[in-house]
């Protein structure tokens, strides 16, 4: 059957406004319920930075997460030179289109962790693994020395390699690494190459390794690295203040 | 039997809605003629989301949706779709589908659209979907096209979760997340890495070929 063009055109258009037509009725209706979805995993990286709390974090609902969340973080957005940022919401920012400007014009989220005396700083750091965008949420300490915690995830590592970075047997790994040297410059804490290196060769600035993923883990240590160097401005003028006044 | 002849003499042309035939739609891509291990369609995914059982059994509803729906909306549409433009017209079909999925994974089940994403848009260009509607929807009925779309949908299913299987319970210790082994009492099952790589798949899937050619005596030719 050979249709005339007139006919071939006039389907396609029909054809392209029904299905086009059906596809943003679908987008304007699932919307609101896919931003909770994106706004929920968010709030549970943040939590997942902190040991405790992820473990606690598989069994919690929706709605206990959320509660969590509400009562153990309070945001706030800093600049590079440290300086606070009036007017932005933290878990609005955009780590990944904030990482495409330079570090200077960024905003830098921070995220505090209190609960029961114990508190943190949980920071997103983001950067890039061996294929595609890594991103992570570390909580340090309020006196930016230790780390306390980490969750990372990644968009299209190596599944069994580099992938690894998102279990918990690795991110177990950071807890307890010091991040600046005894005279409190910052040496940022690195993973190293290979698998299975004694807790004595490490020390306290290194963490074990992944056996064939030592490019994701090199993408993992400048992250961090930089990332750390971004917010050091921010702990020396807003938390060094605020940590004192509280000691005495 | 005979009584029920007397009864329905007249509606001849009225098939059973599971006749013989129809039936062989949905059975035939089970083994005889299965899209991935007979026709060797789709495998790429086969090798990229069967790492763990979990991911694979989703991605299986997925693709098994997409061909019942893709194939009914073109059987219903096939007497006027423009010849010259059908190919257009079946990925317009396909991709509004497979982009439904993937809005509808992302708002309900957001951790499975964070790691199936990338292979949920893979189904617009599965070699399986566009075939049974090159195949088949576009010269059959609605409802047996429903019936050859599950068909081929079942077919592939059962063969990515059967290689899930394997590659997770080597690769992982673990079937559908749960430490089976562990479960067990064997603390320190040897996980295989191979088997979490891409190359794992492929082991698999040529043995489920062997297996299911030398019982059937399928000959490639």
């Amino acid at each position: 059957m050979q249709q005339s063009n007139t006919y071939i055109i006039v389907f396609s258009l029909v054809l392209t406004v029904i299905l086009g037509g059906l596809l943003s009725g679908v987008s304007q209706v699932l919307g609101p319920t896919q931003k909770e979805a994106v706004d929920l995993d968010t709030k549970k990286q943040i939590l997942g930075a902190i040991p405790s709390e992820k473990a606690a974090l598989a069994e919690m609902t929706k709605q206990q997460v959320l509660d969590r969340y509400a009562e153990v973080i309070t945001s706030e957005v800093a600049d590079y030179q440290g300086n606070l940022v009036q007017g932005q919401v933290a878990e609005n920012v955009n780590i990944e289109k904030n990482y495409k400007k330079s570090a200077e014009e960024r905003v830098y989220p921070v995220f505090k962790y209190s609960s029961n005396g114990e508190e943190a700083y949980i920071l997103p750091t983001f950067g890039a693994g061996l294929w595609d965008a890594i991103w992570g949420y570390v909580a340090v300490s309020p006196d930016f020395t230790t780390v306390e915690g980490i969750s990372l995830a990644h968009r299209g590592e190596t599944p069994g390699l580099g992938a690894r970075i998102t279990s918990d047997e690795i991110q177990a790994r950071y807890i307890g690494k010091t991040l600046v040297d005894g005279s409190g410059e910052l040496v940022s804490v690195t993973m190293v190459k290979g698998e299975n290196n004694p807790e004595s060769k490490l020390g306290e600035h290194k963490v074990d390794g992944m056996a064939g993923a030592t490019l994701t883990a090199n993408g993992v240590n400048s992250m961090l690295a930089n990332y750390f160097g971004y917010y050091k401005n921010y702990f020396e003028k807003n938390v060094g203040a605020e940590a004192l006044s509280m000691n005495q | 039997m005979s009584t029920e002849t007397l009864e329905t003499p007249v509606v001849k042309d009225k098939e059973a809605l599971l006749s013989k035939r129809r039936k062989k739609f949905v059975t035939d891509p089970l083994s005889d003629d299965n899209p991935i291990t007979i026709q060797v369609l789709g495998i790429c995914s086969a090798l990229a989301v069967t790492t763990q059982m979990k991911p694979t059994l989703v991605m299986a509803i997925s693709v098994t949706l997409v061909l019942v729906f893709s194939n009914l909306i073109i059987s219903l549409m096939r007497n006027a779709i423009p010849a010259r433009v059908r190919i257009i017209v079946q990925l317009a079909v396909v991709a509004t589908l497979v982009t439904l999925v993937n809005e509808v994974l992302k708002a309900y089940a957001y951790d499975m659209y964070k790691e199936l994403s990338v292979f949920i848009g893979l189904i617009i260009t599965n070699c399986i979907v566009m075939g049974r509607l090159e195949a088949f929807a576009l010269g059959n009925k609605p409802y047996d096209s429903v019936l050859d779309g599950l068909g081929s949908g079942l077919g592939y299913s059962w063969i990515i979760l059967t290689v899930a299987f394997f590659r997770e319970i080597w690769g992982s210790g673990k079937v559908f997340g749960y430490p089976v082994f562990e479960a067990m009492g064997i603390e320190n099952f040897a996980t295989n890495g191979l088997m979490v790589s891409p190359v794992g798949a492929f082991i698999v899937i040529g043995f489920i070929i062997w297996v299911q050619r030398s019982k059937s005596g399928y000959i490639e030719h």
